[in-house]
């Protein structure tokens, strides 16, 4: 039987790479609740192999029941009417499969309806399901909203709204984009009504617009909106928690050039009762950072799912077709896009699965260290210092993933579409679709652009050194040592770059500079990931070797622009834009 | 009200993935080389089953007739939802034909005494036969529809379904007991739910326990046994002694069906004859093919 995990040996070697059976010690605290729930694990053998399973069962569903409707769903999509969204029969189909698989609460604790997986078990499980149907993802992968829940909400909140999110007998949504607040969420105006002197039920009004907003008639509405009167910045805003009721209308959903399966809603709040999540003021600041996230390394898992869907599809096309009386995959020209698209896969897959792991980590001490503080029993030093390292980290990492997967994924649809030719632009194939699709993965939960700005503090922090130092540390291979040598320089030119930039300290040439200096961070991040894979895995050395010679040239340019302090961009954007005076910052 | 529903389920070689060595020399299947599947009609029957359930509170018991390893399937149903699976296996069962094998399932129907609903698969991959069913339901003295699409209602110990006769949907109401046969086109089967399969990867028969065991230790096996029943992990084997099975009606000795020779038949088509869309021409058509004895 069809099946997109068996099918597709990198996912595994990937989850493998990442030592699950070590993380699931961290996850199931002594393999207790085996004594509670009759389907948890007793020990990380077993914990591993429902992990590896998990991800077979959702390959098959995705292979054989997702991936077959996803045409039809994109040419049809959902319909709104009479204030309510109803979903296609196939996406209501698709949400039923997952359900009747138990597959809505990957990530969730078990006593409210989860399987208590790692983050890297639910990215290879959005990863198949994006490579199916991009669109599904939006509703699969909602199940952050939640883990927030989980994570912030209060004993009630997590026992009334999780199990509903958990069981897939509702789905979710992230409330955040308003018309005039989409990248700068600070200007957020959705405002909260506090309960009135004397009601002590804790419930809040909710009042206003919210747009953009991906399955906005989902079931559990995590929503920004806010609460202190008067206020025009992020300390103005809090978290709140509804469920969808009369109150809440659709007004519509977009029209959109991809991820049709997934509705986009225009929706309004009509003292819409809702309940405070953690503290006031903190909305922002912490909680949707932290769903932010998550929902970010979704997006990066969703890219992955989409660039594999197209190099499938080239790689097949380019060995049929035959021009000049040869199969197109014989041409230099071909194949060049071929290898960079497997191997760009290949490395944004590495980084997808490691962030996820990082982030579990980070996570895990996280807890550990809660759970502690509740006891009241001392918490080791190592562990705290761990905690903070693995935080920083994933502050990092998520987005490069993000920004990294999500370019590439672009580039490769491209390439798809370039590869099939004519036939590519044509509607007979899904590559359209896929290129459609991979459109908004640079844009939403933060821009390419964003990310960058998410990242740079990070590297120049020197959060990414520790692990730079082990890379330099380590020994390798004797076939993989010019390999080594050409990263460790690169190591030497990034830190360069930056220390040159922070001399200038010129706020706009730091700014422009940013994705410069990000872009070879990436790239560098990336090779070690390779040149490790590739000591742990032969298979893996001929897609280091590509990898590390071409980021090299990129690094080599990024580098060379830096240094070479040719900045023309910056000094003549006024005169080439004709931006008067008046407009500019 | 509970509905108690009974499903048949039988391993069959993958007969989609023949390779060359499918056929012993003999014109026996060699089962050796074929993967082990789920007869996919039976998946039907048993998708129909736990619908069944899901709407009315029922419970599933699933039988398979097979060799050990027909375990495999059994698991597979727990993974999607089944309460109770048996496995009737004993050597003296091997070499059964449609009669042998409808009458040894029966006897396990009849064991188990409490049911509402038997759902078989239309038929089996391997020998393509549609009769168990039939056959089943004439043994233990039930009504019986074949080719049910879908069922509407279950109220009062009256059922109310459809019957998929490919040009025409015929609907019936009729009383339970009831045994039906359901085919590909009545739904589609359901995936693994990732808590079952969690939980009834462990489920193994007593056969399994003994050979993960050492076979001797018989305190250990017992344990292990014993131990997985309290887990509701234990499937039940049933033997021809169990079924209380007269050996005359079992297996080889049980099996009239003999095997003359197998064939290896290639259509192709030679020539084409058009034949006048009117009365006479069809009935010149009819007496032909009764002639040439392709029909009656």
């Amino acid at each position: 039987m069809a099946n997109f995990y068996s099918d597709n040996p990198d996912i595994k070697f990937n989850l493998e790479r990442l030592d699950l059976p070590a993380l699931a010690d961290l996850l199931e605290i002594d393999y207790s609740e085996s004594d509670e729930f009759d389907f948890a694990p007793t020990d990380s053998d077993d914990a591993t192999d429902n992990y590896l399973r998990v991800c077979e069962l959702a390959g098959e569903i995705c292979a054989t029941k997702i991936a077959p409707r996803a045409q039809q769903i994109d040419q049809e999509g959902n319909v709104c009417a009479n204030g309510e969204v109803t979903y296609h029969p196939l996406v209501q189909e698709n949400l039923q499969d997952f359900k009747q698989a138990q597959l809505m609460g990957i990530s969730l604790p078990r006593e409210f309806g989860g399987l208590n997986m790692p983050q890297v078990v639910k990215a290879a499980v959005l990863e198949l399901v994006s490579r199916a149907d991009a669109g599904l993802m939006n509703l699969v992968g909602l199940q952050d909203i939640a883990e927030t829940i989980v994570e912030f909400g209060s004993a009630e909140q997590k026992e009334e709204f999780v199990p509903i999110l958990a069981s897939g007998d509702g789905t979710g949504a992230m409330v955040l984009t308003e018309p005039d607040a989409g990248s700068d969420l600070q200007a957020v105006r959705l405002k909260a009504i506090p309960p009135e002197d004397g009601d002590d039920s804790g419930t809040w009004q909710l009042y206003g617009v919210k747009r953009f907003i991906t399955n906005g008639n989902g079931d559990v509405l995590l929503v920004q909106a806010r609460s202190e009167e008067g206020t025009s910045d992020a300390r103005g805003l809090s978290l709140f928690v509804c469920h969808k009721d009369e109150t809440i209308r659709i007004r519509r959903i977009e029209e959109k050039l991809g991820i049709h399966g997934s509705p986009t809603c225009e929706m309004t709040f009509n003292y819409t009762p809702a309940y405070l999540i953690g503290r006031r003021k903190f909305g922002l600041i912490k909680y949707i950072m932290s769903l932010m996230n998550g929902a970010r390394l979704g997006v990066a898992a969703q890219a992955l799912g989409i660039a594999e869907a197209v190099y499938r599809m080239a790689r097949e096309y380019a060995e049929k077709r035959i021009q000049f009386n040869k199969p197109i995959i014989t041409f230099p020209a071909v194949y060049e896009m071929l290898v960079k698209m497997k191997v760009n896969l290949e490395g944004g897959r590495l980084l997808v699965y490691e962030t996820a792991k990082v982030v579990d980590l980070f996570k895990l001490a996280q807890r550990q260290i809660e759970t502690a503080k509740k006891t009241g029993s001392e918490i080791d030093p190592q562990l705290r210092q761990q905690a903070k390292f693995n935080e920083r980290l994933a502050g990092v990492l998520t987005p490069f993933a993000k920004y990294f997967l999500s370019e590439m994924c672009n580039r490769t649809a491209y390439d798809g579409i370039q590869v099939l030719g004519g036939s590519g632009f044509m509607k007979d194939y899904d590559m359209e679709r896929y290129y459609r699709d991979a459109r908004i993965t640079s844009i939403y939960e933060g821009t390419s652009q964003l990310q960058v700005v998410g990242a740079i503090g990070g590297l120049f922090s020197g959060t990414l050194n520790p692990l730079f130092e082990k890379f330099n540390e380590r020994k390798f291979p004797a076939q993989l040592s010019d390999l080594v040598q050409q990263v460790k320089a690169a190591i030497l030119q990034m830190n360069k770059a930056i220390e040159h930039i922070k001399e200038r300290k010129q706020a706009e040439l730091t700014d422009l500079t940013a994705k410069r200096i990000v872009d070879m961070g990436i790239d560098i991040y990336i090779s070690t990931l390779f040149l490790a894979a590739a000591s742990a895995s032969a298979d893996k050395v001929n897609s280091a070797r590509v990898w590390v010679e071409e980021s090299n040239l990129r690094i080599e340019s990024n580098y060379r622009s830096i240094m070479d302090d040719s900045f023309a961009i910056l000094d003549l954007h006024k005169q080439i834009l004709a931006i008067e005076q008046s407009t500019s910052c | 009200m509970s509905i108690n529903l009974i499903v048949l389920v039988k391993q069959v070689p993958d007969t989609k993935n023949i390779t060359a060595k499918a056929m012993k020399d003999d014109g026996t299947v060699n089962r050796a080389a074929l993967p082990a599947i789920f007869n996919p009609e039976d998946l039907n029957a048993l998708e129909l089953a736990l619908d069944i359930k899901d709407r009315y509170n029922g419970n599933v018991t699933v039988i398979t007739m097979g060799p050990p390893r027909a375990a495999n399937i059994l698991r597979e149903t727990l993974f999607r939802g089944a309460d109770r699976c048996i496995l009737v296996t004993d050597r003296a069962f091997a070499g059964a034909d449609t009669l042998a094998t409808s009458y040894t399932l029966a006897q396990a129907i009849k064991k188990i005494g409490n049911y509402d609903l038997i759902l078989c698969g239309r038929q089996a991959i391997d020998g393509d036969t549609a009769q168990i069913g039939p056959q089943v339901a004439e043994k233990i003295g039930v009504n019986q529809i074949t080719y049910v699409h879908k069922i509407h209602e279950i109220r009062n110990d009256r059922v109310l379904l459809s019957r998929n006769l490919g040009r025409i949907m015929e609907k019936i109401e009729t009383g339970l007991p009831l045994l039906i046969t359901v085919p590909a086109s009545a739904n589609q089967p359901r995936s693994y739910g990732a808590k079952l399969m969690m939980r009834f990867k462990r489920a193994r028969t007593r056969l399994e326990v003994e050979a993960e065991n050492d076979k001797d230790n018989l305190p250990a096996i017992a344990a292990a046994c014993e131990s997985l029943a309290n887990r509701g992990l234990l499937i039940e084997t049933w033997s021809a002694a169990d079924l209380d099975a007269d050996p005359v009606d079992i297996g080889l000795r049980g099996s009239p069906t003999k095997v003359k020779k197998v064939q290896s038949v290639v259509f192709a088509a030679t020539e084409t004859r058009k034949v006048d869309p009117t009365e006479t021409g069809i009935r010149q058509l009819m007496a032909e093919l009764i002639e040439e004895r392709t029909f009656g």
